[in-house]
């Protein structure tokens, strides 16, 4: 450091001649390297490559209490660290400082003769020779007392935040599972299997389905997605989920079904902060002597369902025109009717599935109905379970580019099995 | 979802001389493979030389360390057969440091045909003392705590962004080598895991199932692992031969390449 004062600023009358300065100015600062050394603002350190301290600064021997003959020649730093700070120095800042020649601003805490501890900031350089090989270790010591306080406090508030983190995803889950039914009731006739896949842990999806018995031997199922995530549209989804069963026991007709469903949402949500779902409601009647089952769907602007058939052929079962739920005051229900006999299987699903990125990026295209009506044309002839179980994997070789939830349903007419054929 | 290959899951590399015997250097608790890289060069003139990353340090595969397989010294064992299996350069003189010298152990003891030998470089079984049995590891409980303090006061710097352009870049190390003390840095959660499996694991039990020839280099002043413990694995493991190296502190492939590597050539080429 230049001891000129000719870039130093002294808040000082300048002298009248500048031939005065350089001696004004040494004697304002008392910089001689001697006193700049023992009493920095800072604590210094030399020690020989083995860790012994070969030089210590006042300001240093001062913070720990120490004299210059206690540690010289005698201590290595390491010693002066706390037992979890040297297994630190030991594994991590001795090893860096060999491989890069310095380490800067580690976190450890020094011990004083009289047993306090003084958190530091340590940076150290590797002083090497002429030929390049290592000869010393200079390290600088920073009191870092307020600042530790600080990052304790906000090491606190990090543990703190993700215990809470943890206590959202388990209340998330738990929500979620009420809006689920716990297991699928058993229906007579008809093998049935569904999954849900949680895009996100950190918000309650939009997804539901249920399958329940009706008066007469007839049941309801139902598919359902609303818009949005969150505390929000959990609301709506449990509001939408009892609504179903209860029309469908007022009258089991699945137009009339969303037709109430549609009138409870539009009065519960029609200010301004509108909330819709799509939904697919089917109505299924054992056929008596013809076996299987009759099914009738109808939908409010939900993606069409597949038929899978025993013949191995598959296609959508259309119900255009439906309507979002929830958004007019009389939507337009689209209805379809089709006969489930034994080897068919039928797929309810969420847009989830068809709205995912195949590639696992968001920026590529989306997988697609067309897409998804190849893939279960390739699966038929098959089962519920099957169906649920292909889909699955077919979620899991996405991966992240599953962006929304998803729900599947499937039911299947299982064929007679060897003994009651003919 | 297909089976990792293990050379990317540890980033493992292979150098030296084609069919010489195979040296397989384990980094220890902290850094990575980088740790080698004063001694690798000596070593290369004779023997073929196997570096890794253990799962969670270094270039590992951060989606492969599993918070089971991980949590004792048994995973990151199975994860140093596999390599062996993988690379099927027959057997192999596995040269552990600290922590990784009892994953040596372990892996001798369960498939001793896939060793050669063993160099236990600066070793310990327990760090823990143990008062029930006399034995001095050198370290209480409590100062295993404050370790993962230390651990968590230095990993502030630590932040999500950075984690992939450190650990999701194994195709192109350059990135993560350019950041300062990339080689020590892990994710802080992985690394709190390996030091408990570090510091709180026993393996005293373990040293007498070794039936490979077994070198135990330990240094003059070693503020981790203390003479006594040296002493403590060369008589449980049989027929085992102890080296102090003039080296001090706890990383002599650092403080003293030459020696370490003198060392270790010379208990490759004895046991030829």
């Amino acid at each position: 450091m230049s001891a000129s004062g000719d870039s130093e600023s002294v808040d000082q009358p300048r002298p009248q001649h500048p031939g005065d300065d350089h001696a004004t100015f040494s004697a304002l600062l008392e910089d001689s390297a001697e006193d700049l050394y023992e009493h920095a603002p800072c604590g210094y350190l030399s020690t020989l490559l083995d860790g012994t301290i070969a030089k210590i600064n006042t300001t240093l021997l001062d913070w720990l209490g120490y004299d210059h003959g206690d540690l010289v020649g005698r201590r290595t730093f390491s010693d002066l660290l706390t037992v979890g700070g040297r297994l630190y120095h030991e594994t991590h800042f001795g090893p860096l400082l060999r491989m890069q020649g310095e380490v800067s601003g580690i976190a450890l805490e020094l011990k004083a003769l009289d047993g306090t501890r003084l958190p530091v900031l340590v940076t150290s350089t590797v002083k090497t020779g002429g030929d390049g090989r290592p000869l010393l270790i200079r390290t600088t010591v920073f009191d870092a007392r307020d600042r530790r306080a600080y990052e304790t406090e906000l090491l606190r508030a990090r543990k703190e935040a993700e215990l809470e983190r943890e206590e959202l995803k388990r209340l998330n889950a738990t929500l979620q599972q009420t809006l689920l039914p716990p297991t699928l009731v058993n229906v007579p006739g008809l093998d049935v299997a569904a999954h849900y896949h949680v895009a996100s842990t950190d918000m309650v999806g939009g997804d539901f389905y249920d399958l329940f018995p009706l008066s007469a031997g007839t049941w309801g199922l139902f598919l359902g997605d609303v818009c949005g995530k969150g505390a929000a549209a959990a609301a709506v989804t449990s509001l939408a989920r009892y609504t179903l069963r209860a029309a469908a026991v007022y009258d089991p007709d699945p137009a009339a079904v969303l037709g109430n469903l549609n009138t409870v949402l539009h009065h519960e949500y029609n200010g301004h902060d509108p909330r819709f779902c799509t939904v697919v409601f089917g109505l299924l009647t054992p056929e008596g002597d013809r076996g299987g089952f009759r099914i009738t769907l109808a939908s409010g602007g939900h993606p069409p369902a597949l038929l899978l058939r025993a013949d191995g052929s598959a296609d959508h079962v259309h119900t255009p025109g439906g309507q979002l739920m929830g958004v007019l005051s009389d939507a337009h229900i689209a209805t379809a009717t089709v006969h489930l006999a034994a080897g068919d299987t039928l797929l309810l699903h969420t847009d989830g599935l068809t709205e995912a990125h195949p590639d696992g990026t968001r920026g590529g295209g989306r997988y697609g109905d067309e897409a998804l009506l190849d893939f279960v044309r390739a699966l038929a002839p098959t089962t519920a379970s099957d169906t649920v179980a292909a889909i699955r994997d077919l979620l899991d070789t996405f991966g992240t580019g599953v962006d929304d939830d998803t729900a599947v349903l499937a039911i299947n007419v299982p064929r007679p099995t060897s003994e009651e054929q003919p | 979802m297909c089976r990792l290959s293990t050379r990317s899951r540890n980033h493992v590399t292979v150098s030296g001389r084609a069919g010489g015997p195979v040296v397989m250097l384990a980094h220890g608790f902290g850094c990575d493979q980088h740790m080698w890289r004063l001694v690798v060069p000596l070593l290369e003139r004779d023997f073929t030389v196997v570096l890794f990353d253990h799962v969670g340090a270094g270039h590992s595969d951060p989606s492969a360390w599993s918070p089971e397989r991980h949590s004792t010294l048994d995973g990151y064992t199975e994860d140093v057969l596999e390599i062996c299996r993988e690379l099927a350069l027959g057997p192999v003189t596995f040269v552990g440091h600290s922590v990784s010298a009892m994953m040596g152990v372990l892996a001798a003891a369960r498939e001793p045909q896939a060793f050669t030998g063993l160099v236990l470089l600066a070793p310990s079984p327990c760090f823990v003392d143990d008062p029930a049995t006399g034995y001095r590891g050198g370290f209480s409980a409590e100062d295993i705590d404050e370790l993962l303090e230390s651990l968590d006061a230095n990993y502030l710097g630590w932040s999500g962004a950075m984690a992939p352009v450190i650990m999701g870049n194994p195709e192109r190390p350059e990135l993560g080598e350019e950041l300062t003390n990339s080689f020590c840095r892990a994710d802080p959660d992985i690394a709190r895991v390996f030091a408990r499996v570090t510091f709180l694991s026993d393996n005293r039990e373990d040293l007498a199932e070794v039936g490979v020839p077994t070198l135990v280099a330990q240094c003059s002043a070693d503020a981790i692992a203390p003479p006594e413990v040296g002493a403590f694995v060369r008589t449980r493991i049989p027929g085992s031969r102890l080296v102090t190296l003039k080296a001090t502190g706890h990383c002599p492939q650092l403080a003293a390449p030459e020696e370490t590597a003198a060392a270790i050539t010379d208990f490759v080429r004895a046991g030829r």
